[in-house]
């Protein structure tokens, strides 16, 4: 790694270290955390399909699993919902294991519509189980701090391993391999990639970091349901809007993305109340249509259209 | 035992035959003509060979060891690279990170993989196009790249399918050229290719089929005047 490579990431490290001095209000306090959540959980679902190409729509499956592994922990055996965060990842993983054994084998749409799926089971699953789960009337714990602060380094520090995660993948053998089964299976397979096993290799992690996602959120909002952690439209959907915007298969896609999902939240929030999610998704069309690649993805290209610079030899836009 | 052989080979879509009964070998270093009018099963032959298609029936055997059943990965990393007819460049990846794609089947480190990269590319003369994403390719190039990623695997047998189709004639000899060069760095070759002058000129044996069928095999002169390749060719009369 060059001296420059190391320079933005420990710029932002820093800032975002400081940020919460600057901003002592619980309320701006409040959004950052929220970003950084999206932002994980975001950067968990990129790596699987913005990287590797294979599209859940299901990643509430593993968020909400993360979740109430914590939160089941406190109800059933009071024991603390930050043990969640130890086990969550791995009932995540663990729940992966077999939906990726099935479907990358097969072609088509069979991953997305396995995770489609997937979600909603446990959403179905966890409201009408009662006895275990309490169902929609959900569960609630104390929360642990009395200030944000605590908890907006926990958020840091686990977007941090995920951008960390992110980074060592995708600039590794493993990063080729991804992009090459997403850009062409059948190539991909004839270059001796076994694509089965290498899409696991995506797929893993980012369950895994979708589901410590999920225990820190049990543990931050102190109260879940399963309407809402398994949300298809309030989670799964939402999470690949919010990838979209920021730049899929861009590794400063998802927080820029998060970023700007949450503060228009906020915004629209006050001006249009319910219809946010709506607005919100008109501007991901716009974004569709206008920077393809994201904002992230289309950040040279905005800047060449700025000052008005010729556009560069065609040259890798993805990594 | 030969490095490769093909043995009573059948595949079956649905009712129709597409590869009937073909059976060949293929002797280490030599370059090995596959030939046949459109439809014939060239190309099947191929995706039977790396597995893309599991066999309705027969066997094959790669330096002794039986390949069929193996999945294509496996058998890529034996030895048999193989491009494709229609060409399936790894499209938002530059013509480096294609290359390098394959490269990696022998190494985990990015600078080995992209050293190896560059060897290939240079080897192939792309090497002026490596940072040039592969979605913008001319014809001629993609189908280079085609043959440059599969060398970046290292393979024994090279499986070339219709390489200088719709080239024009300098990019031909271009094409002859490197394939030429393939041979010569000890790579054995089966080549499927429509353009008579090429296969008719670097082939050491060719087999031609028609109907998924073997209909001729022999020399290059001697497949040239088979009462049988003409007509498939050129139809009865001119039998
Ligand atoms: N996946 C498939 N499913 C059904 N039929 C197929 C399939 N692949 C090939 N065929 C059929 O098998 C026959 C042989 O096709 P193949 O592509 O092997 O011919 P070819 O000799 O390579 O022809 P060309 O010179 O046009 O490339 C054709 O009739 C084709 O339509
Ligand atoms: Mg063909």
């Amino acid at each position: 790694m060059t001296a420059k490579s190391w320079l933005t990431p420990t710029i932002i490290a820093v800032v975002a270290l400081v940020l919460p001095f600057l901003l002592r209000d619980p309320y701006p306090q409040h959004i950052l955390i929220m970003i950084l959540i999206w932002a994980t959980l975001g950067t968990a679902w990129n790596l699987l399909g913005g990287y590797a190409g294979q599209v859940s729509f299901g990643h509430a499956a593993f968020f909400g699993l993360g979740a109430y592994s914590a939160g089941l922990l406190f109800l059933h055996l009071k024991i603390s919902t930050w043990w969640g965060m130890l086990l969550g990842p791995f009932v995540a993983t663990a729940v992966a294991v077999p939906i990726g054994l099935i479907c990358f084998r097969l072609r088509g749409p069979y991953f997305a519509l396995a995770t489609l799926a997937l979600g909603e089971i446990f959403r179905l699953v966890f409201t009408n189980w009662v006895k275990f789960t309490h169902g929609a009337q959900g569960i609630l714990i104390l929360s642990t701090f009395p200030t944000k602060l605590p908890y907006y380094y926990i958020a840091l520090a686990i977007w941090g391993l995920a951008m960390f995660t992110l980074n060592r993948l995708i600039n590794s053998k493993l990063g080729y391999y991804f992009v090459s089964i997403r850009e062409d299976q059948d190539a991909a397979e004839s270059l001796g990639i076994p694509t089965t096993r290498y899409k696991m290799y995506a797929f893993l992690p980012s369950a895994f970091l979708a589901g410590l996602t999920g225990a820190f959120y049990m543990n931050y909002i102190a109260f879940i349901d399963p309407h809402v952690v398994f949300s298809l439209g309030d989670i799964s959907v939402m999470v690949i809007l919010v990838v979209m915007m920021g730049g899929v298969a861009n590794p400063w896609g998802a927080p820029v993305g998060a970023a700007i999902y949450i503060a228009l939240n906020e915004i629209f929030r006050a001006w249009l109340g319910s219809a946010n999610v709506l607005a919100f998704g008109i501007l991901v069309c716009l974004v569709i249509l206008f920077l393809p690649n994201g904002v992230m993805g289309e950040l040279g290209q905005i800047r060449r259209t700025a000052f008005r610079q010729k556009p560069a030899a065609a040259g890798g836009g993805q990594k | 035992m030969s490095f490769f052989e093909v043995k009573n080979i059948v595949k079956n879509f649905g009712g129709l035959t597409a590869v009937n009964n073909v059976s060949f070998t293929v002797e280490k270093g030599e370059i090995f003509g596959l030939i046949g009018p459109n439809g014939s099963g060239k190309t099947t032959i191929f995706n039977l060979i790396n597995r893309f298609y599991p066999l309705t029936s027969g066997e094959i055997y790669f330096q002794g060891q039986r390949i069929d059943g193996l999945p294509t990965h496996k058998i890529c990393e034996l030895g048999i690279g193989r491009t494709f007819q229609v060409v399936k460049p790894l499209r938002r990846m530059t013509v480096l990170e294609n290359v390098m794609a394959g490269a990696f089947l022998h190494t985990g480190s990015i600078a080995r993989a992209r050293a190896k990269a560059l060897e290939v590319l240079d080897f192939c003369a792309l090497a002026h196009r490596k940072d040039v994403e592969a979605k913008s390719l001319t014809i001629a190039d993609r189908k280079r790249l085609e043959i440059a990623r599969a060398l970046a695997t290292e393979p024994k047998l090279l499986l070339l399918d219709e390489t200088a189709a719709g080239l024009n004639p300098k990019e031909q000899e271009e094409a002859i050229a490197i394939i030429q060069k393939i041979r010569d760095a000890g790579i054995t070759i089966i080549i499927v290719e429509h353009v008579m002058k090429v296969i008719m000129g670097i082939s050491n044996r060719i087999l031609a089929i028609n109907f998924g069928r073997e209909i001729a095999r022999g020399t290059p002169r001697e497949i040239a005047n088979h009462p049988e390749v003409i007509k498939a060719y050129l139809g009865d009369a001119y039998a």
